[in-house]
């Protein structure tokens, strides 16, 4: 499971719909018939205002939700069918770095190997390598509490990585960190694709999606209204800055 | 379900619990040091005091008596209570504490006692204080004392022999070994105890691990692992239920010492019943109620990872468990009580069957097929409870709930 070929479509998924009872609200269609294509290999944005719906898609993907309907097929598995298997090839980043505070970064990042049935041998060999290709080795024995937010967003995204996974989905990676941090990860995100992964982001920050995603796709209040490359989008609106497009896109909507 | 997966998330969450302060002190302090340096401090105290106020000799006012001389000099002779000068204000006097009791005796109450009249002998109290009990009873000791006197006087003064008071003798045979003695008294509390610590001892680390890493966000990458959710909640519910029990291992054995301690350095101001207790505790019954209880921890533990998963936040847990904790105490309580006997239309009864079987098992009767029915219910509402809390795990509306 670890490194195989992935097909071409890495991510597609096929009228996928989500819906939410709501008491006040009713039903509510958080996610509304969404066809999406991420290809190997390439950084996939997904771009949206808060609530539009972004957080429960990435959550389908990842196997976290189940769909109401549509189909997900997530490096060449049935995300319905067969989650765990889906599970085991993704590696899921959200925002806030999630870490157990009382243990310290090598067992936080060991605890998450096991969890993906990665081997002793394999599992301290893989560990070596994140941990010095992230520079966390000088406070790999202390715990997650006590660490800086830097340091925590660095062992975060080695718990992503510990079993080498083919498919990476981030929710709003970068939402409230600093400039450095935030520059570390979207460094982090190229690094992915270039190691032949494929990446899929979603954020409302138009500059980092511009400078980072091979294709974009605006979501709104549960649809994809358009999906192409920077280029594509720029030819088909006739503007070049990204949030000129995403306002009249959104805006345009009837 | 995956035995390895289960026991890597066991295996974390204990090591992640037992770093945790709020744990250690749930878990280990509380039971380990506070409790019996609460039961014993607060038993050393009650004991102290009650003696200090049997020693102490309660000040009694005596009003009325008038050339009574007689009754008057032997209160002032008895050594058990001290009289002082009379005033007028005799109700505030008692109500102050200054005086413990009042006499009133009636005018010529020697003559009334000679001329064998009825004479009325009226004692004021204040009834409820102890130091007052107290007082009260030495007083009708001595009135009772010079009744029989009196009574003894006039019958001999009309040859009567004094026996024809008394045509026959009443004596009391204890059949009970004192082993089930010491049960019966501590049966009833017992089962209460360790339910109450089964509680305590689970309920922070169940919401920790459940509102509190929900609130956390690590709940959310914990679901993205390739582990089976009954695999993630069972070892989840395998460390609360190990916190249960550990709390009340420990609490027993802290107990257990603590007492022998007691035991040895205060062998003289501890009332004899208690001691006693200690030399003929009944191990098998203790050993029959543990186990009696061990699905009640279960039942616990399940009950209070629900509620924890049910909630947002972890305060959100916690405003939930004081009326669950009303909710074990109520059944165990009634249990408890001297009067309620087992019937078998209450073996159904989650907590409140446990609790009366125990009492019966620590004085020494075994009804096997009550036993048997009322461990087979209780592992029935634990295997229930287990899987409830599975069942919830796998909703996603449950996990993901804003």
């Amino acid at each position: 499971m670890h490194g195989e070929t992935c097909p071409i479509l890495v991510i597609e998924t096929h009228q996928l719909t989500k819906l939410f009872r709501d008491r006040k609200r009713g039903e509510v269609r958080a996610v509304d018939g969404i066809n999406l294509r991420c290809e190997a290999g390439q950084i996939y944005g997904l771009l949206g205002a808060n609530g539009a719906g972004k957080t429960t898609t990435l959550r389908l993907l990842a196997t976290l939700l189940k769909p109401s309907s549509g189909t997900i097929e997530v490096a060449g598995c049935d995300a319905v069918r067969e989650p765990e298997k889906v599970r085991a090839r993704i590696g899921f980043l959200s925002t806030g770095t999630a870490l157990y505070g009382r243990l310290t970064a090598r067992e936080m990042v060991e605890y998450f190997g096991r969890l993906h049935g990665v081997g002793e041998v394999l599992l301290q060999e893989r560990l070596r390598e994140v941990f010095a290709r992230l520079g966390i080795n000088e406070f790999a024995d202390r715990r997650c509490g006590q660490l800086s937010s830097g340091m925590k967003q660095k062992v975060s995204i080695a718990r992503t990585l510990i079993h080498n996974p083919p498919v990476m989905i981030f929710d709003e990676p970068t939402v409230g960190l600093d400039v450095m941090t935030a520059r570390t990860i979207v460094q982090f995100i190229r690094e992915c694709r270039a190691q032949g992964k494929t990446v899929i982001v979603s954020t409302h920050v138009m500059s980092e999606a511009e400078k980072l995603c091979d294709r974009i796709g605006i979501i709104d209040r549960g649809r994809l209204l358009v999906d192409g490359t920077l280029t594509e989008l720029r030819t088909r609106h006739g503007l070049t800055d990204l949030e000129d497009i995403f306002v009249r896109v959104v805006e345009g909507r009837p | 379900m995956n035995g390895r997966a289960i026991r890597i998330v066991f295996g974390k969450e204990l090591r992640d619990s037992l770093r945790d302060r709020r744990t250690i002190i749930s878990m280990i302090v509380v039971p380990v040091l506070a409790i019996p340096l609460l039961m014993f401090g607060m038993g050393t105290v009650m004991f102290k005091t009650m003696a200090q106020a049997r020693q102490e000799i309660p000040h009694v006012m005596i009003i009325g008596g008038e050339n009574s001389p007689k009754v008057l000099s032997a209160l002032h002779a008895a050594r058990n209570i001290q009289i002082v000068p009379a005033t007028a204000d005799f109700t505030n006097q008692i109500a102050e504490k200054k005086v413990r009791a009042v006499v009133k005796l009636p005018p010529d109450f020697d003559a009334a006692i000679a001329h064998e009249e009825k004479a009325r002998v009226e004692i004021y109290e204040y009834q409820g204080e102890m130091k007052s009990g107290f007082a009260v009873e030495n007083l009708n000791t001595f009135f009772r004392n010079l009744s029989d006197a009196t009574v003894q006087e006039r019958l001999t003064r009309r040859d009567v022999p004094v026996e024809i008071l008394k045509p026959f003798t009443i004596q009391r045979q204890n059949v009970a070994p004192p082993a089930k003695v010491t049960g019966n008294a501590l049966g009833g509390i017992l089962p209460y105890i360790i339910i109450m610590l089964c509680l305590t001892g689970a309920m922070y680390p169940a919401l920790d691990i459940t509102a509190g890493e929900k609130e956390r966000g690590t709940m959310e990458t914990i679901l993205c692992c390739p582990v089976g959710r009954t695999d993630l909640v069972l070892g989840k519910f395998l460390m609360v239920l190990t916190a249960s029990v550990g709390t009340v291992v420990l609490s027993l054995f802290s107990m257990g010492a603590t007492f022998l301690i007691a035991k040895r350095a205060m062998a003289d101001s501890l009332p004899r019943e208690v001691l006693q207790a200690a030399a003929t505790l009944d191990i098998g019954g203790l050993a029959g109620v543990f186990l009696m209880l061990l699905p009640v921890a279960v039942l616990l533990s399940a009950v209070l990872l629900m509620v924890g998963l049910f909630s947002r936040s972890f305060r959100e847990a916690q405003s939930y468990c004081g009326p669950l904790m009303l909710v074990a105490i109520v059944p165990t309580v009634v249990g408890m009580l001297p009067g309620v006997e087992f019937k078998a239309s209450l073996a159904m009864v989650p907590l409140l069957n446990v609790s009366l079987v125990c009492k019966e098992m620590m004085a020494g009767t075994w009804h096997w097929n009550y036993i048997l029915l009322i461990f087979g219910s209780s592992c029935f509402y634990a295997v229930a409870a287990l899987a409830a809390t599975v069942w919830m795990f796998h909703r996603e509306e449950v996990l993901f709930r804003s």
